[in-house]
């Protein structure tokens, strides 16, 4: 009976945590107005992920060479790089390339330098509204957190990159929007930015939209969660020292317990 | 509801001294402590200086656009650096200098990097009560030893940096630094 | 209460303490010797667990404090700069983020606890009180701390719950804007919220201070509803409680530590990602995922005032509880009728949960309103009812004798029930 109760409770436990993670996962409430982006394999899905740094480095060559035109990543700097495999001299070399805001001159008026590891990435326009009269009134949204700020994560980004097409027959788009399969309302003001070959890889390997797409994911992956891979480590480590602990307090527990019976 | 471990327990009493449920117990409060000693880590040091301090905890410095004679002005770690490029004149008073004339003796060997006796880098805090003395603009009054001079109460720095006019008690101090070409040097 | 009393503890140090200060004495009348209901379940293990928590969320908050810059402008980025920046900042911050949810979890199902078992009755009810003020402090406590990261959710929350208040006629309009100290919520409203909410914790500390202090002036409740009657029907706090209690706080921290380190957000909302933007509302605003019952009797009213009356009296009518409840048994283990019916009061808090996240079209419009119907309806009219007309079962002679079996074991034979619980 008491153990009945026992279990009760814990299932109750359970429950509530089954139904908050069911509850939590639930598909996007866009679901009427977009499908659903289909899951992709990632490197660090699932709770033994680990990050493709190949993969990474060349989605941060991706992003310079093709996203950072319009979009920023405002909350990263170059030093964070480290978190995807580059040297330290790798770091130095790439923020000397970028030419960044370096202070005030003696007269007062802003001047710009070298990059150093310190600097944050190079932003492509001074502020909102430089960004948007550049953009027809758009904003290029910051880049740094985009795969957590949209539903479907890095599926999601995968997804509206490669889902670029010719509006169906009757689709009625309206003047300078660009119709993608899986944009919530179809109508996004960015043109389609990645073209098979338009990046050429140092290390060789494939370049067409699918693999840029791909790796350029994996790096905004990485951007907005850079601690991850670290923190599944510690994870497993706690989750299996927690069970231990559980074990070892419920056998005292009996122990204690036991002559009370 | 018979408890297979209550006929176990009733074997052994306190009076067997060290029982399997004091080692049971001994391992769970191990375990415990060794599980809020890792919390506790975590959270003291989340107050070590984080990444961003970090990274511009030192400061590199190219030499190069400093000609003999000039000086430069650099900040470390909240603090003014003095960067020098000193004239042979310059060089030779300072190594000329008998040490018991020094409020604080020092040779300028020992102030310098060897086999880069032309460049002094010192923190430009003036040791008597923390002004930033004067003399790095070519506009500056340097004092009597063609050094440093401070505004706020008149002590004077000679070319190696060291007191020679008080109420400062002791030379400029020096930062960590190493030269990693010939025209940069990296502070901290 | 004058007079020093000399300690009785052998270490020196410790007695000399405890002469002046009798702490060590206290801890060990109310923590050690503690006679305790030998019968306790699992269930009660929550409410040690949410002090457990209520320690962890404030060591975790006071570090984030450090680093945290309560300015509408900086706010946003120095969350991110905890992530990415400050040593195990990331670690701090998903304590705090995901311990909040755990706080709540822990506090529903030592609601429930104590509304299955009848813990509010005689001589509890001013304890039960005191738990109901706990949750409205954590309830606030946990809506301003929503709004400092100063995402789009953080915002938009923000201003449709301050807003509500504008439904009071004449000082509604004046209060919201005493509230936002300002026409809208922006920096003097961020400013405040951080203020409280580093104030409020510290005041439930003291809350839940009174409702222990209550509870050990009346003793702890029971599965069986029924009183203590001897020592025989207790055990010490320690060891018994101490080791049942560290067992739930092991599965209790193992849960938690699958939410922070392998699904951090997913009881979140990715729009909180999205720095806040006052020109531009998000498709859907939706609380946290323990207001959403709350919300979702604020939405199934057409009439504003209405919403937020409604809203406020699901959780006012809690305080009157014990005085709505008319059973003279206890433990809904005794009453065949009450231990049904009140799942279906779990399921309608469920489906208005479920409601809550969801628009208010369609189909959730109707099952919100069946939804809070029901909820009103348990505590206003049922339970006053059935307390008079459900016939319970009969009580044990005592709690050692359910546990233990003694003689001829079980209930004794009708006509010698034991006395429901005494009201003085």
């Amino acid at each position: 009976m008491r153990a009945f109760r026992n279990l009760l409770a814990a299932g109750m436990f359970g429950a509530a945590m089954f139904a908050l993670l069911t509850i939590a996962a639930r598909p996007a409430r866009a679901q009427e107005e977009a499908p659903t982006p289909p899951a992709q394999n990632w490197s660090f899905n699932g709770v033994f992920g680990g990050l493709d740094l190949a993969a990474a480095q060349r989605g941060f060559q991706v992003y310079s060479e093709v996203c950072s035109t319009c979009h920023s990543m405002n909350l990263l700097h170059y030093r964070d790089l480290e978190g995807i495999g580059l040297t330290e001299d790798q770091i130095k070399a790439v923020a000397a390339a970028v030419t960044v805001p370096v202070g005030l001159d003696d007269q007062g008026n802003p001047k710009t330098g070298p990059g150093t590891p310190a600097s944050q990435f190079r932003a492509p326009f001074a502020n909102e509204q430089a960004a948007r009269a550049a953009m027809n009134g758009a904003l290029p949204p910051d880049l740094s957190v985009i795969v957590n700020a949209r539903t479907g994560h890095a599926n999601y980004v995968y997804a509206i990159l490669t889902g670029f097409q010719e509006a169906p027959p009757g689709f009625k788009m309206m003047g300078g929007m660009n119709y993608n399969e899986y944009f919530p309302g179809h109508q996004i003001a960015m043109p389609q930015p990645l073209h098979d070959g338009q990046v050429t890889f140092a290390d060789g390997a494939p370049n067409r939209i699918e693999n840029e797409a791909h790796d350029v994911v994996t790096f905004l992956y990485w951007a907005a969660n850079p601690e991850a891979i670290q923190r599944k480590q510690i994870g497993v480590r706690v989750v299996l020292f927690l069970v231990f602990m559980t074990g070892i307090t419920y056998a005292v527990k009996r122990k204690v317990w036991a002559d009370l019976h | 509801m018979a408890d297979p471990s209550a006929a176990v327990a009733g074997h052994h009493g306190p009076a067997d001294g060290v029982t399997k449920r004091d080692f049971l117990q001994l391992i769970a409060l191990s375990g415990a402590a060794i599980g809020t000693a890792a919390i506790g880590w975590a959270l003291v040091d989340s107050m070590n200086p984080s990444k961003d301090v970090l990274a511009v905890s030192a400061t590199e410095v190219d030499l190069t656009p400093i000609t003999e004679g000039m000086g430069i002005t650099v900040m470390w770690q909240g603090k003014p650096i003095f960067v020098r490029h000193r004239t042979p004149a310059e060089i030779k008073s300072a190594e000329d200098v008998q040490l018991s004339q020094l409020i604080e003796p020092a040779t300028d060997a020992s102030r310098v990097k060897p086999g880069h006796d032309q460049w002094i880098v010192l923190i430009g805090i003036c040791t008597h009560l923390g002004c930033i003395p004067l003399g790095n603009k070519p506009t500056d009054p340097r004092g009597d030893w063609g050094g440093w001079f401070c505004p706020c109460h008149g002590s004077q720095y000679d070319t190696s940096g060291r007191v020679r006019h008080g109420p400062a008690p002791l030379n400029l101090y020096l930062p960590p630094y190493a030269f990693e070409t010939d025209t940069k040097i990296k502070i901290g | 209460m004058a007079g020093i009393n000399k300690s009785e503890f052998p270490n020196p140090v410790i007695n000399w303490i405890d002469t002046r200060l009798p702490i060590f004495t206290m801890m060990q009348k109310e923590y050690g010797t503690f006679p305790t209901p030998r019968n306790f379940n699992y269930l009660w293990n929550f409410g040690a667990l949410a002090m457990v928590i209520m320690m962890i969320m404030i060591a975790t908050g006071i570090f984030l404090a450090m680093n945290y810059q309560p300015n509408t402008a900086l706010a946003f980025d120095s969350v991110q700069r905890i992530m990415r920046d400050v040593n195990y900042g990331w670690l701090i911050r998903y304590v705090h983020q995901n311990g909040a949810s755990m706080f709540f979890i822990v506090t529903y199902i030592h609601i429930f606890r104590g509304m299955y078992y009848g813990s509010y009755k005689y001589p509890r009810e001013l304890l039960w009180m005191l738990g109901v003020v706990i949750m409205l402090i954590m309830m606030a406590t946990a809506f301003m701390g929503y709004v400092l990261p100063w995402g789009q959710m953080s915002y938009w929350g923000a201003t449709v719950i301050t807003n509500l208040f504008s439904a009071f006629p004449i000082v509604g309009q004046p209060i919201v804007t005493w509230l936002w100290g300002g026409f809208s919520v922006d920096l003097p409203t961020l400013n405040r919220f951080y203020a409280l909410h580093y104030l409020l914790p510290f005041v439930l500390v003291g809350v839940v201070f009174l409702h222990v202090a209550a509870l050990h002036i009346t003793g702890s409740n029971n599965p069986l509803g029924i009183d203590v009657k001897s020592p025989q029907d207790t055990v010490p706090f320690h060891p018994y409680y101490t080791v049942k209690d560290s067992v739930g706080v092991c599965v209790f921290l193992l849960i938690f530590a699958l939410l922070v380190f392998f699904w951090p957000n997913v009881l979140g909302d990715p729009n909180n990602f999205i720095p806040a933007n006052p020109l531009q509302t998000p498709s859907d605003i939706v609380p946290e995922w323990y207001f959403l019952p709350y919300y979702a009797i604020l939405r199934s009213v057409p009439n504003k005032l209405g919403g937020v009356c409604l809203m406020f009296g699901s959780i006012l009518v809690l305080f009157v509880l014990p005085w709505l409840d008319t059973s003279p048994v206890r433990s809904a283990r005794f009453r065949p009728i009450y231990r049904q019916v009140i799942w279906l009061f779990v399921l309608s808090f469920v489906v208005l949960g479920y409601c809550g996240m969801n628009k208010p079209e369609g189909i959730y419009v109707i099952l919100s309103r069946i939804a809070t119907l029901y909820y009103f309806f348990h505590f206003l009219v049922l339970l006053p009812i059935l307390g008079k007309l459900e016939r319970p079962l009969p009580l044990p002679e005592s709690i050692s004798r359910a546990v233990l079996g003694g003689g001829g074991g079980g209930p004794m034979p009708s006509g010698a029930t034991a006395k429901p619980m005494e009201k003085a």
